[in-house]
């Protein structure tokens, strides 16, 4: 029962970057100018990387639950089913603008660090160990895009009502971010109490918030309608067409190599 | 001829490996940049233990093949490649003569901790002209391990290896 949860937790954190990756790479070609699509095609790897180690480790699990199942990373990426995916939601949304994606950046990137500044404590030695490599890179993200949630919010009045927008369209999805799963808790976290994710989030709120006071721009009305769901499955539309996507040619063609 | 049948030790492998270079920056090796962690035998077999520097960098899989490649180049079949990810790679390990080999080909090798490094707040020193006065281009550079500057005293551009 427990390395089903752990089976599980790894999805939803492995999910979130796999999704998150093959969205932003849709940029690959298209940024505004060339550095900056060197920047964001940049992120997108660190995300897919992030991804693929988790992937091993959630292989390395299921075929231990099921011995025969012969499941690899890539079996896990590209023939499971939307409803089987965990990620957080704001990962599949459409790009949108330079400005909606560095702030969907900004959001999943502060989330990642707060989640993995807690996972390297893990007493399981494959998460924490993946944690500690992925810190360091999510918090190259959080810096690259906090800059940009400034440099845009604090900027013409065209990007600041664009950003007001983003944030607008992006902020309920934020919801479900510290709404722990049952898998999030058993074995994953050590003494993790009552209050744990909710300090998680505490973190999370002061440091988002801080950079969008900086970048002159308002949070939503508190009763603005959350969502949720995708930690167990539920997604939005757009989901079902990324997927159908990326995994096309193993779909179509099974086992394919370059 | 015949050569008298040495026994391979781990330092020979060491040697052997610290040979094979990064794909992505052909002048320095495997063992300048710290990727190759460490060499053993345990039950008679030979241990390498490679770690990635980033978790998505694709030279990660070069560099495993090209580790096997050697081994097997050298008649070695005794071996297992193991990916080590904790502690996690970082530009402290790089030893010094890697940081000049990096200046030499024209990239600014880390200057000073990763802990610390506030990028925006960076100078590094343009490897061209040695000039101080340089500014940051952008955060992500042509991989995910640099950065492009420029410098404001020669005008060049130049990718800075940043710390990690
Ligand atoms: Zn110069």
């Amino acid at each position: 029962m427990e390395d089903k949860n752990i089976y599980e937790y790894t999805l939803m954190l492995a999910d979130s970057s796999l999704i998150m990756g093959q969205r932003l790479s849709e940029w690959t070609g298209h940024g505004p100018i060339l550095e900056l699509d060197i920047a964001i095609t940049n992120i997108a790897l660190d995300e897919i990387g992030q991804a693929r180690l988790l992937y091993q480790f959630a292989a390395e699990l299921k075929n231990k639950q099921e011995p025969g199942s012969k499941a690899t990373e890539d079996t896990i990426a590209f023939l499971r089913d939307a409803w089987d995916f965990k990620n957080l939601q704001i990962s599949e949304l459409p790009n949108g603008d330079w400005g909606q994606s560095v702030l969907k950046i900004f959001f999943l990137a502060h989330w990642q660090r707060q989640m993995y500044g807690k996972l390297i404590y893990s007493p399981i030695k494959n998460l924490s160990d993946v944690a500690e490599k992925a810190l360091k890179e999510v918090t190259y993200h959080v810096r690259w895009s906090s800059d940009w949630v400034r440099r845009l919010g604090d900027g013409t009045e065209e990007s600041r009502g664009r950003m007001q927008k983003a944030l607008e369209y992006l902020w309920p999805y934020t919801q479900e971010f510290f709404e722990p799963e049952g898998y999030e808790w058993d074995g994953i976290f050590e003494n993790a109490g009552e209050d744990f994710f909710e300090n998680m989030k505490a973190g999370w709120n002061k440091e988002v918030s801080l950079v969008l006071t900086e970048a002159s721009l308002t949070l939503p009305e508190s009763h603005t309608y959350m969502r949720k769901g995708g930690k167990k499955g539920l997604h939005t539309e757009h989901l079902g067409h990324l997927l159908a996507e990326m995994q096309f040619l193993q779909r179509a063609y099974p086992g394919c190599e370059w | 001829m015949i050569i008298a049948d040495k026994e391979i030790t781990v330092e020979d492998i060491r040697k052997m490996l610290s040979e094979v270079v990064d794909p992505e920056i052909p002048v320095v090796t495997i063992a300048d940049l710290g990727i190759l962690r460490d060499v053993r035998k345990e039950e008679g077999k030979f241990i390498v233990i490679l770690t990635p520097t980033y978790s998505g960098c694709p030279a990660t899989d070069m560099i495993t093949l090209s580790v096997i490649k050697k081994l097997r180049d050298n008649k070695i079949e005794n071996f297992h490649v193991v990916t080590q990810l904790s502690p996690a790679w970082t530009t402290d390990w790089m030893t010094d003569e890697c940081k000049a080999k990096l200046k030499r080909f024209g990239i600014a090798p880390p200057e000073g901790s990763s802990a610390t490094e506030v990028l925006e707040k960076k100078h590094p020193r343009c490897p061209h002209c040695h000039s101080m006065d340089t500014i940051l281009v952008t955060a992500f550079g042509t991989t995910a391990c640099k950065a492009l500057f420029k410098c404001n005293d020669c005008r060049e551009p130049f990718e800075y290896f940043k710390c990690h």
